[in-house]
């Protein structure tokens, strides 16, 4: 970790290329898809994929930000993006009547859900982040449980006469014609498809972007002091848990943008989709692509939710072969011949990894 | 250097595995009757237009994985049996959807790429739910076996309207078990006269028959004693309601949850010397077949379901014995509704002249149009008929376990 630091003091143009890498990346990637379905060569297997892939890149590139370069392990990263789904689909079923056209709503409850997302992760951080040592991955795990649980008893339902609400049980009988928002544990149903391909894209691009600029700025530099050396970092000065917390906020703000985006992209949605087992699933994108690697995020999420689906042709030994392709690139990216003969064939690229 | 080379061992050992794998899975696929989607397309053009394509996808891994693999199987039977008939030619592909609405929806997309005609639509109720929009919008029939939630069928399930009109069910939905087993219970003092109820909160299933059951009892002025609940994260202890239940002076339990959690409870129950008489729906089914469940605790276990494996009719006989033959183990209730499902196809295929060349499109607007009309007779019931909204209307049966088997019992 120490000499990562020190890394990016000393060739200050590397920082860059990495940057303007992963933006290419995504750049590329969205150009090639869109002329592959606009050809009629991308199946609708594929098509499918396109949402939810770049909601988990959102995700990830948030949890890398708080794993990666806050150095604060986070195990509820699918707890934020709940708060942003349901608030995301909450907000675009209660503006159905008033904004019609599906861009501008989508934006609107992609921004609702960030803005709510990031009050819990303040809410959250006040406490934790005041802590030394894995509080932060005890108390998110906690949340995460806590969130499901709110969202499983919760009930909002709209009608003519405007919003309800009950928790536990359904108490409210709605008008003809209403709609339940959330419905316990059925979640939400019949929600309008209103996510695309284009906005997630977009999505993810803003979201490199905010975290490329914090990771490079004043308060970046700090995160990352008080990640290295907390003692060191106090001792000229900087406030540790204000440092923290701006990272942390982050992540969980891109996290419910995601969940939004996610959300208004399925006509069903259960709170049981975001279970500690997605948290997980997300943490192991950010540790496969490298720890504070945006570029290697975004490309190992690609592979992971690729890959399962590449793998139906096996049919009953496809989890089975996805557990050891998971096992071996753990163990090739730890081997340090393999990568120190790697990292000397692209001398010039860029690497943050741990 | 030392650790370099044993790193470098495992790395070889994962690919070998890996590999020999690939090979066992390459000629799994081959001599299976659902050839991969990529394999599909190759060999199934030298007879295409020969077979109808039915899709469908359902949890073949995951905790839910037992209710995918009896679909699977039974379908796999019911199509081979099909196809022998010879005339409709029939053919198969099951998905795994995990029991995630997203990877159904995935699963969706590599059925449609693969060409599927019509559709046995998913066999749990949150994937179907996700699915059965597109469905709809690409104008393909489907008929699910066991997706019993409303919000399978209708696009408004709160207000149950907007139903997709091509998307059927072949099970009930749970509104109607609840109230079908409030009926029941209400309808035979004999049961008992107090009921607790224990059901999963978090699952839409369990709670839907749940709220219907609840509704129908104060109807029927029957008395609910006690209601509790538990969700996935404490589905192992039980004896906290159970004790609550007993203290409430239920003498009956009712148990609109699947069997898993319903073996614990009767376990449990049995260990409390408490001895309600024990009601389940559907879910319960398969109880009898739980590996390590002492089959004597579920003695005297009412439960509704339309299928018993133990009916004498020369149809359930047939299948049962087909299916213990081919997969070591009696068919559960998902089983027989699969099953159900691909011959109500094959029924409506044969009266409407569907052929295999036909489009999607054109064999969806003719099968609704038979389903809505016709009647079917099978394992799950007989004279069953289907609504405009997809709704299956046929009647359920009450059995009791007695020795170890289903025993129907008298109306």
């Amino acid at each position: 970790m120490k000499e990562k630091s020190s890394i990016f003091s000393r060739f200050g143009d590397k920082q860059h290329r990495g940057r303007l890498m992963s933006f290419v990346l995504v750049i590329i990637a969205y150009i090639a898809v869109e002329v592959l379905v606009k050809t009629g060569n991308l199946g609708s297997m594929f098509s499918s994929l396109l949402v939810p892939i770049t909601c988990y890149v959102v995700a990830a590139i948030g949890l890398n930000l708080n794993v990666g370069i806050s150095g604060e392990l986070n195990l509820g990263q699918a707890g934020f993006m709940s708060v942003g789904a349901f608030c995301g689909i909450c907000v675009s079923g209660i503006l159905a009547g008033s904004v019609t056209a599906g861009i501008p709503r989508l934006i609107i409850a992609i921004i609702c859900g960030a803005v709510l997302a990031a009050v819990f992760g303040f809410l959250i951080g006040i406490p934790v982040l005041k802590l030394q040592g894995d509080y932060l991955a005890i108390v998110t795990l906690a949340f995460g449980q806590i969130i499901k649980s709110i969202f499983m008893n919760a009930y909002i339902g709209i009608d003519t006469d405007g919003l309800h609400f009950s928790f536990v049980e359904s108490t409210f009988k709605l008008q003809p014609g209403g709609k339940m928002l959330l419905n316990g544990p059925m979640g939400a149903t019949g929600t309008q498809k209103i996510a695309n391909f284009t906005i997630g894209t977009i999505l993810v691009i803003v979201a490199l972007f905010v975290v490329y600029n914090l990771m490079f700025s004043r308060s970046g530099r700090a995160i990352m002091a008080a990640r290295d050396n907390r003692i060191a970092a106090e001792s000229v000065g900087i406030p540790i848990s204000r440092t923290k917390m701006l990272a942390f906020v982050t992540s969980a703000a891109l996290a419910g943008a995601a969940g939004a985006l996610y959300g208004l992209n399925y006509s069903t949605l259960v709170p049981n989709k975001f279970d500690f087992n997605t948290s997980i699933l997300i943490l192991v994108y950010v540790v496969l692509g490298g720890l504070g690697n945006m570029t290697g995020t975004i490309i190992s999420t690609v592979v992971l939710i690729l890959l399962p689906e590449l793998l139906r042709s096996l049919q009953d030994y496809r989890m089975l072969i996805y557990a050891v392709v998971l096992i071996v690139i753990m163990l090739v990216t730890n081997n340090e011949w393999l990568m120190t003969k790697w990292k000397s064939l692209f001398a010039g690229k860029a690497k943050g990894g741990a | 250097m030392k650790k370099m080379f044993k790193t470098s061992l495992a790395v070889a050992m994962s690919v070998c595995m890996a590999a020999a794998l690939t090979a066992c899975g390459g000629s799994g696929s081959a001599s299976g009757s659902a050839p991969a989607d990529g394999a599909a397309q190759t060999t199934e053009s030298a007879d295409a237009g020969a077979k109808i394509k039915i899709g469908g996808s359902g949890p073949l891994t995951g905790p839910a994985a037992v209710y995918g693999q009896a679909v699977k199987n039974a379908a796999e039977i019911a199509v081979e049996e099909v196809n022998a008939k010879g005339g409709l030619q029939f053919e198969l592909n099951m998905q795994d959807d995990a029991h995630d609405p997203e990877k159904a929806v995935t699963a969706y997309g590599v059925l449609k790429d693969w060409g599927m005609q019509a559709s046995l639509a998913t066999v749990t109720s949150a994937p179907g739910a996700a699915v059965s929009p597109s469905y709809a919008e690409d104008k393909i029939f489907a008929i699910t076996p066991s997706g019993s939630s409303t919000s399978v069928i209708f696009a408004d399930p709160d207000n149950l309207s907007g139903a997709f009109g091509n998307v059927f069910q072949m099970c009930f939905t749970d509104p109607n078990q609840g109230t079908a087993s409030a009926d029941y219970i209400s309808g035979h003092a004999d049961l008992g006269s107090k009921v607790a109820i224990i059901y999963k909160n978090d699952d839409n299933y369990s709670k839907g028959i749940h709220d219907t059951f609840v509704a129908e009892a104060a109807a029927k002025n029957l008395a609910v004693v006690y209601e509790g609940t538990f969700d996935d994260s404490n589905a192992q202890d039980f004896t906290v309601q159970l004790g609550k239940a007993q203290e409430a002076g239920a003498d009956i339990l009712f148990l609109p949850i699947y069997y898993d959690p319903a073996s614990l409870i009767l376990t449990q129950a049995n260990g409390m010397g408490y001895k309600p008489t024990f009601f389940g729906v559907d879910g319960m089914d398969g109880i009898l077949g739980l590996e390590g469940f002492d089959t004597s605790l579920a003695e005297g276990v009412y439960l509704l379901t339309p299928f018993s494996a133990d009916a004498t009719d020369e149809l359930t006989v047939n299948f049962v014995n087909k299916y213990k033959e081919k997969f070591g183990e009696v068919p559960n209730q998902f089983a027989a509704d699969a099953y159900d499902c691909v011959y109500a196809i094959a029924q409506a295929c044969e009266a409407a002249g569907v052929t295999a060349d036909m489009s999607a499109d054109e064999i969806c607007a003719k099968l609704v149009e038979q389903f809505t009309s016709m009647t079917f007779s099978g394992l799950t019931g007989s004279e069953m008929t289907w609504n405009a909204n997809g709704e299956v209307t046929k009647s359920p049966k009450a059995v009791v376990i007695q020795n170890g088997v289903y025993v129907g019992v008298e109306e």
